[in-house]
């Protein structure tokens, strides 16, 4: 998992995971303190664990473990002592797919695609554009690839690594594209927090494909992660080919 | 047979003259009116049955768990006191929780009947707290490999190969006996454990029960969970077919 721990301004840890299976159903990624992630998932272990122990055939599923965090978050944020994180949490059970988010400071709400940060002005707009019902996966895989050229052009801190998480149950599943960097939380500073890292996932559906059977297999139930991969880009413009032309002397 | 302790026998805080303390021997025997609790070590993992005598017909099987998760590697049988039962599962998930959030590991299973062993023992120490009326089989898989642990009423806590309590422990220790454990999977041990379980049940002095079965082991990945559907009806009926031929002889 290819993510970066930032310290400040400085994209410090580039192997830092940042989305989490969560129970059975579910997968969790967070944006913003890391430390504060790590202290969430200790909460969501304890919930899972004590879920676990009822050994009574349920399990908490990803709409639960939503209005659990959302609970977390809300009333951390009354309390003036905010876990600073955005997150985005996804997952299908009964075949039912979910996908929400959570705020620091409690805002949630369920979408078919939803982002962090600056993937909500880069990336939301493509989504809306591209994203239909019954997409699947490989052209699921294509928008947010789309979507992270994108930020990757755009964004001045960005990483160009990525990985994809995918969670299949039965003919469902979810797709969780975490992009690496962007994680700047200035927290140490205690200056304002610009938060520009991003979270994708999306809902779409999977069609029965011959082609997919390989990944269906491997996973069956549960989740997946492939093996990071770089994004192709392009910087064969003809302006970026003699930048100093115009201007002798700039850089 | 047991002595009446007239006299020194009021309050768990007091000897008698030979030196018992009768408030414990009679917790004790709370155990020993309830329905058999069976835990044995295999090989590969640890097997707890519980031969559950069911009060009346209007209970939904599968209610009343008398096997308990404690953790994900060990879970807790109880014999005894149903509600005191709830209490001492109760402290050792709180004790198995608070060990891994302190050291970041799960709690070994020796560790864990430890602090069982003490906390049932603490409540043999004070005149205003009575004895816990329910004997523990704690059994667990941690990097030390399947353990099986006992604590008694008294909170004395010893680590076996084959443990049981309740009514029919002397028959069903002699039938664990038999067994050659460490030749054992799980997955036979399951059959074993129901087969003992139905042979000692007495069908004249109770009436219906059920049999509540559960492992940790390699097989279940190391959770302690119930042992899974088929297994469970497999067991039970070689259990039942044991059972007719001991009955043809």
């Amino acid at each position: 998992m290819m993510e970066t721990g930032s310290y400040g301004s400085t994209l410090r840890y580039k192997s830092v995971e940042r989305i989490k299976p969560v129970g059975k159903h579910s997968l969790l990624g967070a944006s913003g303190e890391l430390s504060d992630f790590q202290e969430l998932l200790r909460y969501l272990d304890e919930l899972i664990l004590y879920d676990n122990m009822w050994d009574d055939g349920n399990s908490m599923g990803p709409k639960e473990v939503h209005n659990y965090l959302t609970r977390v978050m809300y009333n951390r944020r009354n309390k003036f002592n905010p876990l600073w994180n955005t997150l985005v949490l996804g997952g299908v059970k009964n075949g039912q797919k979910y996908l929400g988010t959570v705020t620091m400071i409690g805002v949630h709400f369920e979408d078919n695609h939803v982002a962090t940060g600056f993937g909500n002005h880069l990336a939301r707009p493509i989504l809306r554009e591209e994203w239909h019902e019954n997409l699947s996966f490989e052209d699921g895989v294509k928008i947010l690839e789309k979507c992270m050229r994108v930020l990757l052009y755009r964004d001045r801190s960005a990483v160009n690594k990525l990985q994809v998480w995918l969670s299949i149950h039965t003919l469902h599943f979810v797709l969780l594209f975490q992009a690496i960097d962007n994680l700047r939380g200035d927290r140490l500073y205690g200056s304002k927090l610009d938060v520009t890292d991003y979270v994708f996932i999306i809902l779409p559906l999977l069609r029965l494909d011959p082609t997919l059977s390989q990944i269906a297999k491997i996973t069956e139930e549960g989740v997946t992660i492939s093996q990071p991969y770089s994004l192709k880009t392009f910087w064969g413009f003809s302006a970026f080919q003699n930048p100093t032309v115009g201007a002798e002397g700039s850089w | 047979m047991s002595s009446i302790g007239t006299g020194y026998d009021l309050s768990v805080t007091t000897f008698s003259p030979d030196g018992r303390v009768f408030q414990i021997e009679y917790a004790a025997k709370a155990v020993d009116n309830s329905g058999t609790v069976i835990g044995i070590k295999c090989k590969d993992g640890v097997v707890m049955g519980v031969e559950k005598l069911v009060a009346s017909k209007m209970m939904l099987p599968g209610s009343n768990r008398r096997i308990h998760s404690v953790h994900r590697h060990s879970g807790m049988s109880v014999a005894g006191l149903a509600a005191d039962g709830r209490q001492i599962v109760a402290r050792a998930k709180s004790e198995a929780t608070n060990y891994e959030s302190v050291y970041g590991e799960a709690i070994p299973v020796k560790e864990l009947a430890e602090r069982v062993a003490s906390y049932v023992h603490l409540c043999t120490l004070y005149w205003w707290l009575r004895p816990f009326g329910c004997g523990v089989i704690l059994g667990g898989y941690d990097r030390d490999g399947p353990q099986l642990y006992m604590v008694e009423p008294s909170g004395v806590s010893y680590r076996y190969f084959g443990a049981a309590i309740g009514k029919g422990r002397q028959a069903a220790k002699t039938e664990i006996e038999k067994l050659k454990l460490s030749e054992l999977t799980c997955r036979q041990g399951v059959i074993e454990v129901a087969k003992i379980i139905y042979g000692i049940h007495d069908e004249a002095k109770d009436k219906e029960f059920e049999l509540e079965l559960s492992w940790v082991c390699d097989e279940s990945n190391r959770q302690h969970q119930k042992v899974p559907e088929e297994l469970l009806e497999e067991a039970k009926a070689a259990a039942k077919a044991a059972l007719e031929e001991m009955d043809a002889d």
